[in-house]
């Protein structure tokens, strides 16, 4: 069962804001939703592995060679606030933080 | 009888043909489509964004090349199509300025307005076709719904009757098919976002094999699961869209380089000698009586066609929809991390870099996304990784040597799309867990990885209902084969909302 706690911990985690009604809404129905999951806890894997995607693909690499790509101006022309030729970005690390 | 109905109601097949005979033009065709979509889209909210001059513009252009004798190796040569408005349209030029196409939202509100500096696999593959681009469509936001509710910018309407939901999560490509505002359109499909609308809107939706069709530039959802196909009219529509969408593309890791066959040559109408399996759990408690009706029924076309009927178990089926909603979720809340308020998309602005990325994603997603986000964050913590996620991950393995066993037995299986016909906009908005039921049928086939059409079957009081051919996975040949046969013998290929003669 998951209470209000655990819904702001994990929004949190998410870097998700919540409003309070968000968040009375969300424990009631996230509770059925976990109960409706767990039932998979009843299933016997004890001798059988994950499957993270169907397909036998793995590590696909392409050769390391030098291509064109996207222009400056073209990758810059969303940004919500940028300087010169940069994205602006609020404090990442701050002195005795 | 095809020949009767209005032009922008007929298949791609049957324009394609009066192109190449020049008795109507691609800007003939783009003018019906553009004339329905100024007619009944504002009402069902089908269309996120138009490119009315681009459109003629390219139709005009096709009509250039289809008079210098063009167009015999290209079939959507001058088509009309739209693109579900997730898959990115190039919108900015090399210089990062407007270049005049389409913004992309994936209905919602973080990306509004949003200019993407390069085309998506499908734009350019379908620009390459030289089918014309008519707009994008309505979708539920980050394709997480079934019933095209929860989209930023208002619900699409069932053009069979407009108090009612079309399905989602490609709920928009779906009525813009339905209703002759196109005559195909893209979608994707992670447990039944194709099939599931193409059923309630009665008309044909096509989710490729895993690894099929390249996923470049289609705003993720949950990776392991995406595929894009086509929603068209009919089957051999279908085999046309997937036949130019198809094949390897090094930009998509996921993308399987094998060869593409001749889907059009698997159109033989034949199904005598294969072995067509009906799996029990399929048919469920609470699934309508009307659509077991219509979809025994297409079994028994089938049987009559010739095909061997025999009845199949894949018990894990009930699993599915558990595994299903913690993968995705999962999945999701990794994906949408990047939605920061930094690079692109809406930004709070806010000073403080945590309390931005708060902000910014607290108002700019809606509220079935945020449930999936949290639900995933949750699925994949600490303390709850091996419990849900390793678990559904192992559960995955299960259902699809269930399918791959199966399916060494038979060519096919068919099931039912989804259990109900298309519902009342707000009937099941509320209660999260009986809105995820609608994909109960369909999202098994995209834990394994699997092909999936789904094609109209009649009518359950007055609503289209549909019923899905599932194939080996790379085994499109043999869905279409199946799914054709049975069009053609049945005939609802005809099936059209009453929109389609007003």
């Amino acid at each position: 069962m998951i209470n209000r706690s655990d819904v702001e911990h994990v929004a949190r985690l998410a870097r998700l804001g919540l409003t309070d009604e968000e968040i009375d809404r969300l424990v009631p129905q996230l509770s059925r939703i976990l109960e409706a999951v767990g039932k998979l806890s009843a299933v016997d894997t004890s001798s059988v592995g994950p499957t993270a995607q169907v397909i036998a693909l793995e590590n696909v690499m392409r050769d390391d060679v030098a291509r064109p790509s996207m222009s400056r101006e073209a990758a810059l022309a969303e940004a919500p606030i940028r300087e010169g030729g940069l994205l602006r970005v609020p404090v990442v690390l701050e002195e005795g933080r | 009888m095809p020949g009767t109905l209005p032009l922008a109601d007929r298949t791609i097949a049957e324009v394609g043909e009066l192109l190449r005979r020049r008795e109507v033009s691609s800007r003939d065709l783009t003018e019906a489509c553009l004339g329905r979509i100024a007619r009944d889209g504002e009402r069902l909210n089908t269309f996120l964004a138009v490119g009315e001059e681009r459109a003629l513009a390219a139709a005009d252009a096709a009509d250039a090349a289809l008079k210098d004798g063009g167009g015999a190796d290209k079939p959507l040569l001058g088509i009309p199509y739209a693109l579900k408005d997730i898959f990115v349209t190039r919108a900015l030029d090399d210089d990062g300025q407007p270049n005049g196409g389409l913004p992309t939202t994936a209905g919602s509100r973080i990306l509004e307005g949003y200019r993407c500096a390069y085309a998506s696999s499908a734009e350019e593959r379908l620009s390459n076709a030289r089918a014309v681009l008519l707009g994008k469509t309505n979708l539920d936001e980050f394709a997480m719904g079934s019933s095209n509710e929860n989209s930023a910018y208002g619900p699409v309407h069932n053009p069979w009757d407009d108090r009612l939901v079309p399905g989602g999560s490609s709920g928009g490509s779906a009525a813009a098919v339905a209703s002759g505002q196109a005559f195909f359109a893209t979608g994707t499909d992670t447990g039944g976002s194709i099939r599931q609308p193409a059923s309630l809107s009665g008309i044909v939706g096509f989710k490729p094999t895993y690894g099929r069709v390249s996923r470049y530039g289609m705003v993720a959802f949950a990776s392991s699961l995406d595929q894009c196909g086509p929603l068209v009219r009919s089957v051999g529509d279908a085999a046309t869209v997937l036949q130019a969408l198809a094949g390897h593309d090094p930009r998509d890791s996921t993308s399987v380089d094998t060869p593409v066959p001749d889907y059009g040559a698997a159109l033989t109408g034949d199904v005598r000698g294969l072995k067509l399996g009906v799996p029990r759990e399929y048919f469920v408690a609470g699934m309508e009586p009307g659509v077991e009706a219509a979809v025994r029924s297409a079994i028994g076309v089938l049987e009559g066609l010739g095909a061997e009927i025999v009845e199949v178990s894949l018990p894990s089926t009930d699993h599915g929809l558990a595994t299903y909603y913690i993968i995705t979720p999962a999945e999701a809340s990794a994906n949408l991390a990047r939605y920061d308020g930094v690079r692109y998309g809406l930004s709070a602005g806010d000073d403080d870099l945590i309390e931005n990325y708060v902000r910014t994603r607290g108002s700019g997603f809606g509220p079935e996304v945020k449930r999936r986000i949290i639900l995933g964050t949750y699925a994949l913590s600490a303390g709850y990784y091996d419990a849900y996620y390793v678990k559904a991950q192992q559960v995955r393995t299960l259902i699809k040597a269930e399918f791959d066993s199966v399916l060494s037995g038979v060519d096919a299986l068919l099931a039912p799309t989804s259990p109900s016909v298309a519902f009342k906009i707000g009937a099941k908005a509320d209660d999260p867990l009986l809105m995820y039921l609608n994909d109960a049928c369909t999202l098994p086939v995209n834990i394994a990885g699997l092909p999936g059409i789904s094609v109209p079957c009649g009518l359950s009081d007055g609503l289209p209902v549909g019923f899905q051919v599932i194939g080996r996975a790379f085994d499109e040949s043999t869905v279409l084969r199946v799914a054709d046969a049975y069009q053609r013998a049945a005939g609802f290929i005809d099936l059209r909302p009453p929109t389609a003669y007003g």
